[in-house]
């Protein structure tokens, strides 16, 4: 009989930490199983955040090293300086990255890190318990915007990755999503394409992964999910933002 | 200390650039790696890294701030590299978040703060106002790091090349306090020979602890972490560390002292005032009044026995510093109530002459009650009244 659920080596058998209907477990299970099917499992140092996936080094099994709010993509400028032949990636969410670590997430992006950042942009801060991200989405609510987003408060969310895509360091940057099982396949497509081009030393490569918060949303799963491809897609638009073909003609131009 | 058997076979002088010098004792010393942002006044030494070190076979990154320094010094030296880093007064500030994270999870670094005047943006002349930053955490949580005050260029080398085997040796940052005298003046000093930097594949044998990629045996995965949800767990860990700094505390101690047993009044500095310090000490001796001298090397571990050598003879303990009295609280706690401590400082860059000090010095002594036969002296130096030290003196 053919199994329909396997554990793989890059996840250690252990129950995560996330909630139910969180979409962290497939992101993980999707950067391990890729570097698995890649021989790189032993080669890899992987950067956990703050914020949800802080524990990340507990499922993910791998050499991994927590960081500073924000601060990942620093820590693995360090990490890539001292081992140029390791796979080298760090696990941002939107808090983490697009509000705390904009500093540094655009100055590694600028400078060409050959690391890759997966971003996880799910419209809130998760762990701290459902505050406004600058992600949040114009009218959404948080313990921090309870009347909705608005616009003259807060401004519009950050759409990170195409603030990312100006920068010429950055060599592919893709948003996916997590929402369906299509969404799913598609999403690991863009893991192994992310680590392909970084073990080719091209450049800075970024994923985004939309993901779901049912917790701090106030929704049950399947609906997150609904909610994710109504509201979050529309704003934030699936897609290669930037992929080293295009950087080549841009560079010869 | 280290040891003269360390410099080169000839010996040679050379004179160098107080900044210039810790960069090249940094790379000599084996720290392959620099993360730096320009700040004065210590930008010569991004600029000297960022010359030197690639060819040499290091590495240099300018970093987006001393956020991004410190957390890719975190991040190089949680992957097993040797790595160093400089900055003054309010770039140190902005790296004790990365501080703490180091210290938790107990990651080596070599640190250099070439200190300026505060608080806020200060000014850019020399300060030891760093003190408590500097010795007493600055970034959050129970931790401590090893903090060493050159009074020389050639102390300054000595101590960084020391400062990057202590760092392995205790998996721990060591700061080197360096105020802006001693990055921008120039002396003649000898070099010591370069150690060999580590290469990556060597790492993981080397430093089993460090986040390198595990190799073949998941098994042996490296988890380089400060994170401890559970509270037992926790107290643990910092209970562990503190049995590290408890070691650190009878080894670490550094000092360099003089007369204590019979002198009037003791003086107590580091860095650049130890050196005013010595002179004033001179002054002090043709006015017919020993001084003696305590001059941490270490600040922290800071050398509170030597305070016990101090004999029957002497009528008060000075602490002299750039800021309004620092030290002077570690100072107190050397010589509990034996002795009055009195404070000498000047703060904001304003650096005392020898004679300000010993002036000052004097002044206190005879308050203590100490027979001051020569007081003709300080009127016939030809110095106006007004803005010298001995007027701000503070109990």
């Amino acid at each position: 009989m053919k199994p329909v659920f396997t554990y793989t080596k890059g996840m250690v058998r252990t129950d995560t930490s996330y909630c139910p209907g969180c979409t962290h477990g497939i992101a993980h299970r999707l950067i391990t199983e890729t570097l698995d099917e890649m021989g790189l499992l032993g080669d890899a140092v992987g950067v956990a955040p703050i914020g949800c996936a802080v524990q990340a080094h507990k499922f993910m099994n791998l050499d991994m090293c927590e960081s500073a709010h924000g601060r990942a993509p620093a820590v693995a400028s360090g990490i890539r300086r001292v081992h140029p032949d390791k796979v080298v990636f760090t696990y941002q969410g939107d808090g983490d990255l697009a509000s705390i670590g904009t500093a540094e997430i655009v100055h590694a992006a600028a400078r060409g890190e050959k690391f890759t950042t997966f971003f996880i942009n799910n419209c809130i801060y998760g762990m701290t318990g459902g505050q406004m991200a600058p992600t949040t989405l114009l009218g959404q609510r948080s313990t921090t915007s309870q009347d909705g987003r608005k616009k003259e408060q807060a401004g519009s969310p950050i759409r990170v990755s195409e603030l990312l895509s100006a920068l010429d360091g950055a060599v592919y940057i893709e948003r996916v999503s997590l929402a369906s099982p299509a969404h799913i396949r598609n999403a690991k497509k863009a893991v192994r394409r992310a680590f392909e081009i970084q073990r080719q030393g091209l450049g800075f490569t970024f994923v985004e992964f939309l993901s779901t918060c049912p917790t701090n949303w106030g929704l049950a799963p399947p609906d997150a999910m609904k909610w994710l491809i109504d509201n979050m897609i529309p704003y934030y638009p699936l897609g290669v933002y930037r992929e080293p073909q295009a950087v080549e003609k841009e560079a010869a131009v | 200390m280290s040891s003269n058997n360390k410099s080169n076979s000839q010996n040679e002088k050379v004179l160098l650039k107080g900044n210039e010098a810790f960069a090249e004792a940094a790379i000599r010393g084996g720290l392959r790696f620099y993360f730096g942002y320009p700040i004065t006044p210590q930008s010569e030494i991004p600029e000297f890294m960022s010359r030197e070190l690639p060819k040499r076979g290091g590495v240099f990154l300018q970093a987006e701030s001393e956020l991004g320094a410190i957390n890719m010094a975190y991040g190089a030296g949680a992957a097993g590299g040797a790595v160093f880093i400089s900055s003054s007064s309010p770039g140190i500030a902005l790296m004790q978040e990365g501080m703490s994270f180091l210290c938790s999870a107990e990651v080596p670094l070599v640190a250099l703060n070439v200190s300026r005047g505060g608080p806020g943006i200060g000014g850019i002349q020399p300060g030891q106002a760093d003190y408590f930053q500097t010795t007493r955490g600055g970034g959050n949580g129970d931790y401590k790091i090893p903090v060493f005050a050159p009074a020389s260029i050639q102390e300054a080398i000595d101590l960084i090349y020391e400062a990057a085997e202590l760092a392995d040796k205790w998996r721990n940052p060591i700061m080197i306090f360096a105020d802006g005298i001693m990055g921008q003046m120039m002396e003649p000093v000898s070099l010591p020979e370069q150690r060999p930097f580590i290469e990556a594949g060597d790492i993981r044998k080397a430093k089993p602890w460090a986040a390198t990629g595990y190799g073949e045996d998941a098994s042996k995965r490296s988890i380089v972490k400060s994170l401890r949800m559970q509270p037992d767990e926790l107290e643990a860990h910092v209970e562990k560390l503190f049995e590290k700094y408890a070691r650190a505390e009878k080894e670490l101690v550094r000092v360099e002292t003089r007369d204590l047993d019979d002198a009037d009044i003791v003086l107590v500095a580091f860095g650049t005032v130890a050196r005013i310090a010595r002179e004033a000490i001179d002054i002090l001796a043709e006015r017919g009044i020993k001084a003696g001298l305590i001059r941490p090397i270490s600040l922290w571990p800071f050398p509170y026995a030597t305070f016990d050598e101090i004999g029957a003879r002497t009528k008060a303990v000075i602490s002299a510093e750039l800021s309004m009295g620092q030290m002077l609280e570690d100072v107190k706690i050397g010589v509990g109530k034996r002795l009055p401590v009195r404070l000498i400082h000047r703060t904001g860059g304003m650096i005392p002459t020898s004679l300000e000090l010993a002036d000052s010095a004097e002044k206190i002594y005879i308050e203590s009650g100490g027979t001051g036969f020569n007081n003709i002296l300080i009127n016939n130096t030809g110095l106006q009244p007004g803005r010298r030290s001995g007027d701000k003196e503070v109990l």
